[in-house]
């Protein structure tokens, strides 16, 4: 194992010093949600007892002082997925919004009857669900590229299903539910070449790897702060400028405007004209520390431990009989996906947290995934970058125990 | 090693979930309801035969966790032989067991089933056990389409 410094890491995540059911904690929904760190949880303490005003609004001190940190927090994540311009980062409640935003602003004005949409069979709820509605709304179609029984995307009938009716390419670019990285790059230069925009669902992978917008040359990527060490209830949507400034405002409201009379408004300049009302101030504000406090770690650094991680887990779940490991991508991120002969995951869930190990037991908002495994639910393990072998070790005497009560 | 899971799952409820009593397809069905939890998946299809307003038998079809076809393999036993409002009566019990509304249930009253008493301490997994006695439920009503506990 390369050095990595986990022991100092868990000390700055005062959760993990929880006792469950009197056991330590073993926190592995990381998919779900991550845990903070004090870095984040001081931030927004701070903000609520010295900082906190609205902002973009008053000129007393507080309200410059919020709006200075918010606007800092804006250009952290500039930097962070190397976007051009703070223009181009929209603060939202969280990536399902921002997907919303994008489908409801881009998708209603650029869509007609049979234009189509393309996904993938390993999307979340939150990446087909606006698209169906959109599709609804528009008479646009919502087409699917099949993926093999490891979970990986078969690019030659996503290439195949990419023709001259698709006007937009939405796909994950870690999937929730298997891991699977998708050849993003590869994605966006065949869509490219043929006029179409991309929007990646950044939710998953971003806390798992280095971003580089323009480096990917995506026209959208979107992402959630609580999956990133951050608060929940902010999200970002990043978007190409040439493209936020051409679609519409999508709510109407405080903030998004330049001028507003009875007979008509003018709107606001970019980010602003996407951010109806008053923002999650701290929350933002938050999510700035959390960036802080990753690139003080190192995304790289970080990508690799996870990486030794899930190799461990996942040698570790092959030598257990009865376990089928459910996504097994060559292109893969720190999730663990399975099921046990005649044991529902609804069952291993409830177990393995008497044990004090937090998974997650269900569809994880991917019903169509686990249709296509056949399987009603999964129990994943997700890592972060806190957790340690020696809870993968826990996670695993767990399993083989309940098998055996089981029986 | 599962100590502190002793009350949720018992030996009974292992016993049920490994062996599922009257766990068949009843072709001569007077009354076929689908059951369904969107949480966790749980599917089953619970079918009647009638003689009058009693219930001469109980058999169900699908899959889902522990408990869940425990309960449902409990209750086809339990149920047979009983009238409409008898089956009525236990799944209002029932439901109040496993809801923990009131405390002071009379445990004997629900017999075989008391055994499922400890999902009241469980509220995730609560919907587990009355998926059964909802489906149960439509099926006395007569209502044919498929239920969701949502």
């Amino acid at each position: 194992m390369t050095h990595f410094p986990v022991e100092k890491i868990r000390l700055d995540f005062p959760i993990l010093e929880e006792k469950i059911r009197n056991k330590p904690l073993v926190y592995l929904d990381n998919a779900a949600s991550c845990q903070k760190p004090n870095a984040v949880i001081d931030t927004i303490s701070h903000v609520y007892r010295h900082d906190y005003a609205n902002v973009h609004r008053g000129v007393h001190t507080l309200s410059v002082r919020s709006t200075d940190k918010f606007e800092n927090a804006r250009e952290k994540i500039r930097a962070f997925i190397n976007a051009d311009s703070t223009k181009e980062i929209i603060f939202t409640k969280g990536a399902t919004e921002s997907i919303n935003l994008v489908a409801q602003t881009y998708g209603k004005a650029n869509l007609k009857p049979g234009d189509e949409i393309l996904i993938t069979a390993m999307e979340h709820h939150s990446n087909i669900v606006p698209w169906q509605m959109l599709c609804e709304q528009t008479g646009a179609l919502l087409k699917v590229a099949p993926i093999n029984q490891q979970g990986e995307l078969i690019f030659t009938e996503f290439e195949k299903l990419l023709g001259d009716k698709t006007r937009l390419v939405a796909v994950v670019h870690m999937s929730n539910a298997l891991g699977t990285i998708n050849p993003v790059k590869k994605i966006i230069d065949l869509a490219h070449s043929r006029s179409i925009p991309v929007l990646l669902d950044g939710a998953q992978a971003i806390p798992h790897m280095a971003v580089d917008v323009q480096a990917l040359d995506c026209d959208f990527y979107v992402f959630s702060g609580h999956k990133l060490y951050g608060p929940s209830g902010v999200g970002v949507l990043y978007g190409k400028q040439a493209l936020l400034e051409a679609m519409p405002p999508y709510q109407g409201g405080g903030d998004m405007i330049r001028k507003v009379t009875f007979e008509e408004t003018e709107y606001n300049s970019l980010p602003y004209k996407f951010e109806a009302g008053t923002p999650s101030i701290a929350d933002v504000i938050g999510l700035g520390a959390a960036i802080d406090y990753l690139n003080d770690v190192g995304m790289d650094t970080i990508a690799a431990y996870e990486a030794e991680l899930l190799d461990y887990a996942t040698e570790k779940a092959r030598q257990i009989k009865g376990l089928r490991i459910i996504g097994e991508a060559a292109e893969k991120g720190a999730i663990l996906s399975f099921v046990l002969d005649r044991i529902h995951p609804h069952d291993i869930g409830t177990m393995l947290d008497s044990l004090g190990v937090a998974i997650r037991a269900g569809h994880h908002c991917a019903m169509p995934v686990m249709d296509f495994y056949e399987v009603p639910a999964t129990a994943r393990a997700s890592f972060a970058m806190y957790n340690t072998q020696q809870e993968i070790d826990v996670l695993m005497n767990g399993i083989e125990s309940l098998i055996e009560v089981f029986g | 090693m599962f100590d502190d899971l002793r009350d949720l799952y018992q030996e009974v409820i292992f016993d049920h979930n490994r062996n599922p009593r009257n766990f068949r397809v009843m072709d001569n069905a007077d009354r076929k309801v689908e059951g369904f939890n969107p949480l966790c998946g749980d599917r089953l299809t619970l079918y009647l035969k009638m003689s009058g307003d009693v219930i001469e038998d109980a058999s169900f079809q699908g899959s889902g966790c522990a408990i869940s076809t425990a309960s449902v393999s409990l209750m086809t036993e339990i149920i047979k032989g009983k009238t409409e409002a008898e089956a009525e009566a236990l799944f209002k019990t029932f439901h109040e067991m496993t809801t923990g509304k009131d405390e002071a249930i009379q445990l004997e009253a629900v017999g075989k089933l008391a055994v499922l008493a400890g999902v009241r301490e469980y509220p995730a997994r609560v919907k587990c056990a009355t998926l059964a006695w909802h489906t149960l439920d439509a099926a006395l009503k007569n209502e044919q389409k498929s239920i969701s506990t949502e």
